[in-house]
């Protein structure tokens, strides 16, 4: 879309916000009685759930068990009516491949495997509406659902997109951003120690501007965790109270 | 077939090799291995070798109808297959995650980053679109697919040639090759992958990792840059933790690493034209060393010999001096010369019609026996008496050593009823030999 300004002269974005204002983040844990773990993320337009089970035994081959930690699956699902055009396959084909071994690449880096050797542990996730970012969208609503499985993990994962328009790095893109072509780099932080579980990159963007977009993500990621730990207390506060403690 | 899994102790001593800087094939921390880029016949084929690692790239073309939403852009399309010749784990059933990982990243990397203008690709807008089609193959696995498939991506689109087209009106018109030459594809930049293998948590890191390194590394990051040094992509995999500053020391490295592996293409692709032009032999057979074996094994032939030395001790005992050798060139005609005189021809049968009409049918038998062990044996039955001596398996046959100016000797496999046979025949035989030389 020629024409369409992303950053304006006041620094403002197509939907008001500043470069680095991120999107309304509501989230909410334990949608689901029957699975182990299941949470559901809001960003902006984007919409995911995330539903865990496990750890179990490995279904399947058993010679695909490991002998000292657990096996994490992790399969991404995006919803034919998610995105403004119907699409045609909702699972199975490249992309969604892709998707799924960049979830599970960032879990098993995460969560503590070597407790459950022998074992297996589902994630699935589901996208219901895309509007940007929906790689981190799908990682925050993981982390939420693994928390609530009680699964334990070596700290949060969160994750948020950025990109660079007219010099300025931009956190937390929606669709009408990311389809203007320019840069997309999505990361998935530890928070505590920094470290990046996680590094994505698309589309040309000159080597020196990399530091600030990568620093862009990074302060997003801890921006995010804010709030997630905000949602994870609100829920074990909850729940306690219903218990009667 | 499932891949071998790599013993404990080869993992450590990589690792510790690693550990102290050093590499399986000598090779510096940031080195990468020879690359050499062949062309084929046709334009847009190539080959890549990175080390021993070969990829195969092929593009071609097609007029189609372009997509509802991009009616004036023409369509590309990506495709790395990993073919079984590359390694054995490679089966049909097996590669998925491998190969979409490596067919998302490639497509991301030369899709994304728009090297090509496809608006260009546009013959009639909405109705014809020009659809091109990236082929990569890998032929021999060795590490670092992705570098390899990389190059030999943007190497095949440089090199391709499609037809050229014009419209007027109405009305589209394709030539051919042969009515007008083809015209190369626009390209704005090659972006090209450089991959950094990380061990033991990020403490190490290799680039270009050979399959060993592969192996026992714990994560790769790939970045895709192209000389302007701008990103094109990055991508990280496996289950490392990497820092910031780490990343931005890759790019570093990656850009330098672009710069020289551009070079190494434009000059390629320039030779290329260069050999085209002056209508010199081009394509794959040329490409390939003609004066070098490339694989070649020889079978260990099954030979007894327990006895040889005795056998050798024996005949070089009793032999004399080798006679001498013949080196001045008798010449028959201007332009016709003979060095030496060659061995007595052993085929019986020529032997048999060209010289024996003087001598009687009797040595027939004798010559006709005298091939019958021959044929037996598996080495000729003239030569120096230095020559060691292969017995063959057959025990039924002899062997006989002619020698020009004694009795000839007799080496007995098994049966000594066959001597007393013999003896008599070795006589004229000699008598024919001295015939020949004189004349």
């Amino acid at each position: 879309m020629a024409g369409l300004e992303l950053l304006s002269d006041q620094g403002y974005r197509v939907d008001g916000r500043r470069a680095g204002e991120l999107r309304k983040i509501q989230a909410r844990m334990g949608v689901f009685a029957q699975a182990d773990g299941s949470a559901y993320i809001e960003q902006g337009n984007t919409k995911a759930l995330a539903v865990v089970y496990g750890p179990h035994e490995i279904r399947g081959s058993r010679s695909r068990a490991l002998p000292d930690r657990a096996l994490v699956n992790c399969q991404y699902s995006s919803a034919t009516f998610s995105t403004g055009e119907r699409k045609r396959r909702p699972h199975g084909d490249r992309k969604s491949c892709e998707m799924g071994l960049q979830l599970r690449q960032t879990f098993e880096a995460a969560i503590l495997t070597q407790l459950h050797p022998r074992s297996q542990i589902d994630i699935y996730v589901q996208v219901l509406q895309a509007d940007g970012g929906t790689y981190a969208a799908c990682v925050n609503a993981a982390t939420l659902a693994v928390l609530d499985a009680g699964i334990p993990m070596r700290d949060f994962v969160c994750a948020c997109s950025a990109g660079f328009v007219d010099g300025t790095a931009l956190a937390d893109l929606s669709h009408v951003e990311e389809a203007a072509g320019g840069p997309q780099l999505a990361l998935a932080l530890l928070p505590a120690s920094g470290q990046i579980a996680l590094l994505e990159m698309d589309a040309r963007l000159h080597e020196d501007h990399l530091e600030c977009v990568l620093e862009a993500a990074a302060q997003a990621a801890r921006d995010v965790h804010t709030l997630l730990d905000r949602v994870v207390r609100q829920h074990v506060h909850e729940a306690s109270i219903l218990l009667g403690d | 077939m499932k891949e071998t899994p790599l013993s404990n102790c080869e993992r450590r001593f990589l690792l510790r090799a690693i550990e102290e800087k050093k590499r399986l094939d000598g090779r510096q921390t940031y080195d990468y291995r020879n690359i050499k880029i062949s062309f084929g016949t046709d334009y847009g084929c190539c080959i890549v070798e990175l080390g021993k690692t070969r990829v195969l790239g092929q593009v071609s073309c097609e007029l189609v109808a372009p997509k509802l939403n991009r009616a004036t852009e023409g369509i590309l399309f990506f495709n790395l297959e990993l073919s079984q010749m590359a390694a054995p784990a490679f089966e049909p059933g097996r590669q998925s995650d491998l190969l979409v990982k490596l067919n998302r990243l490639l497509e991301r990397c030369l899709r994304n980053s728009k090297c090509i203008d496809t608006e260009s690709l546009c013959v009639v807008a909405g109705e014809k679109v020009w659809q091109i089609r990236v082929d990569i193959h890998l032929l021999n696995h060795d590490g670092n697919i992705i570098d390899a498939a990389s190059i030999a991506a943007v190497v095949a689109l440089c090199h391709f040639r499609r037809p050229d087209v014009s419209v007027q009106g109405e009305e589209v018109t394709l030539y051919t090759p042969e009515e007008r030459d083809p015209v190369a594809l626009s390209i704005h930049h090659m972006p090209i992958c450089v991959s950094f293998a990380f061990f033991q948590q990020g403490t190490y890191l290799l680039v270009d990792p050979n399959e060993r390194e592969e192996r026992v590394m714990d994560g790769l990051l790939v970045i895709a840059m192209n000389k302007h040094r701008e990103i094109c992509t990055i991508q990280s995999s496996g289950g490392i933790m990497l820092l910031k500053d780490q990343v931005l020391r890759c790019s570093k490295i990656a850009g330098v690493k672009v710069a020289e592996i551009t070079e190494l293409i434009q000059k390629a692709l320039e030779n290329d034209q260069k050999v085209r032009k002056e209508g010199g032999k081009f394509g794959f057979a040329e490409s390939i060393a003609n004066q070098r074996i490339t694989a070649f094994k020889m079978e260990k032939a099954p030979v007894d010999t327990s006895d040889v030395e005795e056998k050798a001790g024996e005949i070089i005992a009793e032999a004399e001096p080798p006679s001498e050798v013949v080196s001045k060139p008798v010449l028959w005609t201007s332009g016709t010369a003979r060095i030496g005189e060659g061995v007595e021809n052993s085929w019986g049968d020529l032997e048999d019609s060209e010289k024996d009409e003087d001598e009687g049918g009797s040595h027939e038998a004798v010559i006709l026996d005298n091939i019958k062990m021959d044929t037996g044996a598996g080495v000729s039955d003239i030569g120096s008496q230095d020559d060691p001596i292969v017995l063959s398996d057959s025990e039924e046959e002899e062997m006989i050593i002619l020698e020009p100016d004694k009795n000839p000797k007799k080496i007995r496999t098994q049966t000594t009823s066959a001597k007393q046979e013999k003896a008599p025949s070795k006589k004229p035989m000699k008598k024919r030999k001295k015939k020949r030389a004189t004349n």
